[in-house]
């Protein structure tokens, strides 16, 4: 009961020092605070539709930071994910562009999902690889990757999968109405991504808590060293928590496609693997608490589209209110390990 | 008709004398913030600390610079401005990490994504206007250099700037007392803790230092070398590239420094590609050095594996070739310095 009153404390701590400081962000850019704060609430949330939408936002958030669970736990800096979901994306569209999918869409929208997965984990397994043989730093090669992935996209848009008549940055040509997934009606929401969502979660929690695997990747991830002593196979898990991580981010860039967009566009990733990223870090590497703020992120991202129409402001303000909650939360974290310990040393 | 067509095309994109200086004289223009970047993030590793948030506060202290300038139509006061905004961002990655015991490299990567974010955000009433920028002042005298003169001399001070910083960055590290301290920190805290030196403290300076050049180099960007702020600016991806080119230059300006200078040769050169093959999209060409980077980490890593160098031992030509690949890596970068 003391730890849950404490965390609960800190959370308050940690969003007071962002209200505080996104305050006086919008204050020093001539805004009404309160009317923003109102906007992003009432866009986020004030109806069912846009509740649909804050879910629909959430669904690729929380495949990705189920993914990145993975890799974080054996100690990686996957930050290639945004690039994982570029591939996917592209192998969905690939095979959703083959003539006989509309004969058999189900069969293919399947093997869309299929080849989603393969491409984000084929984006993952390249960083693995340069990391563990190459010897080159996860955090350069996943970044290169990003950027690699972005130049893929815009390559096939502008050229062989450009419309026919006009190649433009709106993206390919939109797929048959049949090769949509299915929706539920009134709120325009794939019930096929939100069960995905759901068993990513799951089959997360139960990997990472109960099984060999699990524990492998947090050995290595505590000390790489004595994990090696133990006859674990650092390279191998390494691999193996990469490939999770991008087929999910796969999955979530195959669903952008299939359940979202329709086609492929070159903003296809909307900056959701970076947003996982920093998902996962605030909160603290828990499984349960992953969700919950993967809500609320996307609740900002929703929300924030009525700044520039309402008062005229630029929407990168969730991206403000976002990255001051991680950097608040890493120190009240810091602050909270250090009363802890006597003398006010901290152990490393 | 479409032969001589080709021909007379050929002419007009061979290069004379007189474009290639131009061209030249555009990479070292080009290069200078990355130059001054590439230095600031030098220093700051060399004693130790990573700081990863280079791509926002590049753009952050564009944006600074660039409202600054605009609002008190003193271009000083922007390269100033903007120094401060990066020395700022970089100390508050070197406090999280020296004394609140947090990962940098997790502080660095928020910050990178706030500082951008908060960029867009409150520069969004200074998009796209007309403001002042910097311009050309070409020495006297040594303009005339043939060559030499317009590549290097018809420039203007901030690129002066950046060529100066690098032969003072090299001197200060290598030939004072003080850059001995510096490398010592990086390399083994707990040895200059028992000289007598306070390894954090001299950390938090270098982590501002390099954050100030940093700074330097957001300024540059929008006050000079893509004049004006909008979103995107156009230095976006920079300071990863930049983050890169460090490690390029196994920690020693000299070589980091003509690592910036290749890249915007790249750079330079995409222009180019973009005219002899109109059919591919720009943005392909802006992505191009990225696999590249990507190459040569792997091609430096492998350069320092046992295996290889026993095999390159009796080849001379093998071994310096590895030798200008190699760079030790500062032994505590990233692990900093704990009291007991």
């Amino acid at each position: 009961m003391g730890i849950f009153f404490r965390n609960v404390l800190d959370g308050l701590l940690i969003l007071l020092a962002v209200f505080f400081f996104t305050t006086v962000i919008l204050l020093v850019s001539g805004a009404p605070p309160f009317a923003a704060y109102y906007h992003i609430f009432k866009g986020s949330l004030g109806s069912w539709i846009k509740l649909a939408q804050v879910i629909q936002v959430w669904i690729p958030l929380t495949l990705c930071s189920a993914g990145l669970l993975y890799t974080f736990r054996i100690g990686l800096w996957n930050i290639g994910v945004e690039g994982q979901i570029m591939l996917g994306a592209v192998f969905t569209t690939a095979v959703l562009r083959v003539d006989a999918a509309k004969g058999m869409p189900m069969l293919f929208i399947g093997l869309a999902f299929i080849a989603g997965i393969a491409g984000g984990a084929i984006w993952a397994l390249a960083a693995g690889y340069l990391k563990t043989k190459g010897g080159v730093h996860e955090i350069f090669t996943g970044l290169g990757l990003n950027f690699v992935g972005q130049g893929i996209i815009l390559w096939l848009i502008f050229g062989p999968w450009k419309r026919p008549g006009i190649a433009s940055m709106s993206g390919t040509e939109l797929f048959p109405q049949q090769l949509w997934l299915p929706l539920l009606p009134a709120l325009r929401l794939p019930p096929v991504g939100l069960a995905l969502a759901l068993a990513a979660l799951v089959l997360t929690a139960v990997l990472l808590r109960y099984t060999h695997l699990g524990l492998n990747l947090k050995a290595i991830g505590n000390n790489r060293d004595a994990a090696y002593l133990f006859g674990l196979k650092p390279d191998r898990d390494m691999i193996i928590a990469m490939i999770f991580a991008g087929g999910f981010a796969g999955l979530a860039g195959s669903l952008q496609v299939a359940g979202v967009y329709h086609r492929l566009v070159p903003a296809i990733s909307s900056n959701y693997g970076y947003l996982a990223l920093l998902i996962v870090m605030l909160s603290n590497y828990n499984v349960w608490i992953t969700p919950a703020v993967a809500f609320f992120f996307a609740c900002l991202n929703v929300g924030n589209i009525q700044l520039p129409m309402m008062l005229e402001l630029d929407s990168s303000l969730s991206g403000v209110i976002q990255g001051s909650l991680v950097l608040a939360a890493l120190a009240v974290y810091s602050w909270r390990s250090r009363r802890k310990a006597p003398g006010g040393t901290v152990a490393a | 008709m479409a032969k001589p067509q080709k021909g007379a095309r050929r002419d007009s994109c061979g290069m004379s004398e007189l474009e290639l200086t131009l061209v030249f004289a555009g990479v070292v223009a080009g290069a200078a913030p990355i130059v001054l970047a590439v230095l600031g993030e030098t220093i700051t590793e060399k004693a130790g600390v990573i700081n990863l948030s280079l791509d926002g506060t590049i753009l952050l202290s564009a944006m600074v610079a660039f409202a600054v300038a605009f609002e008190t139509n003193n271009l000083l006061m922007g390269f100033v401005f903007a120094a401060v905004v990066g020395a700022v961002v970089a100390a508050i990655v070197a406090f999280f990490s020296i004394y609140l015991n947090q990962s940098q490299v997790a502080v660095g990567f928020v910050l990178t994504l706030m500082t951008r974010d908060l960029a867009y955000f409150l520069g969004n009433s200074y998009s796209h206007l007309q403001g002042p920028q910097v311009v050309p002042f070409p020495v006297p005298l040594l303009k005339d250099i043939p060559v030499f003169g317009p590549v290097f001399f018809s420039q203007n001070l901030p690129v002066y700037f950046s060529l100066a910083m690098i032969a003072w960055c090299w001197w200060y590290m290598y030939r004072t007392p003080l850059g001995l301290q510096l490398r010592c920190v990086g390399e083994h805290p707990r040895a200059s803790y028992a000289r007598g030196i306070d390894p954090r403290k001299l950390q938090m300076v270098y982590s501002i230092c390099g954050g100030l050049l940093v700074g330097l180099a957001g300024a540059t960007f929008s006050l000079s070398v893509k004049p004006g702020w909008g979103r995107p600016q156009g230095a976006e991806g920079t300071g990863w590239i930049a983050l890169v080119l460090v490690i390029f230059g196994g920690w020693n300006p000299i070589k980091a420094a003509t690592g910036a200078y290749l890249f915007s040769f790249l750079q330079v050169m995409g222009i180019y590609c973009q005219e002899w093959l109109p059919t591919v999209p720009a943005q392909v060409f802006q992505v191009a050095p990225f696999p590249l980077m990507i190459f040569t980490l792997l091609v430096m890593s492998l350069a320092q594996k046992e295996s290889v160098l026993n095999w390159a031992e009796n080849k001379d030509r093998m071994k310096s070739i590895l030798a200008v690949l190699s760079g030790s890596v500062p032994t505590a970068l990233g692990k900093p310095y704990r009291p007991d």
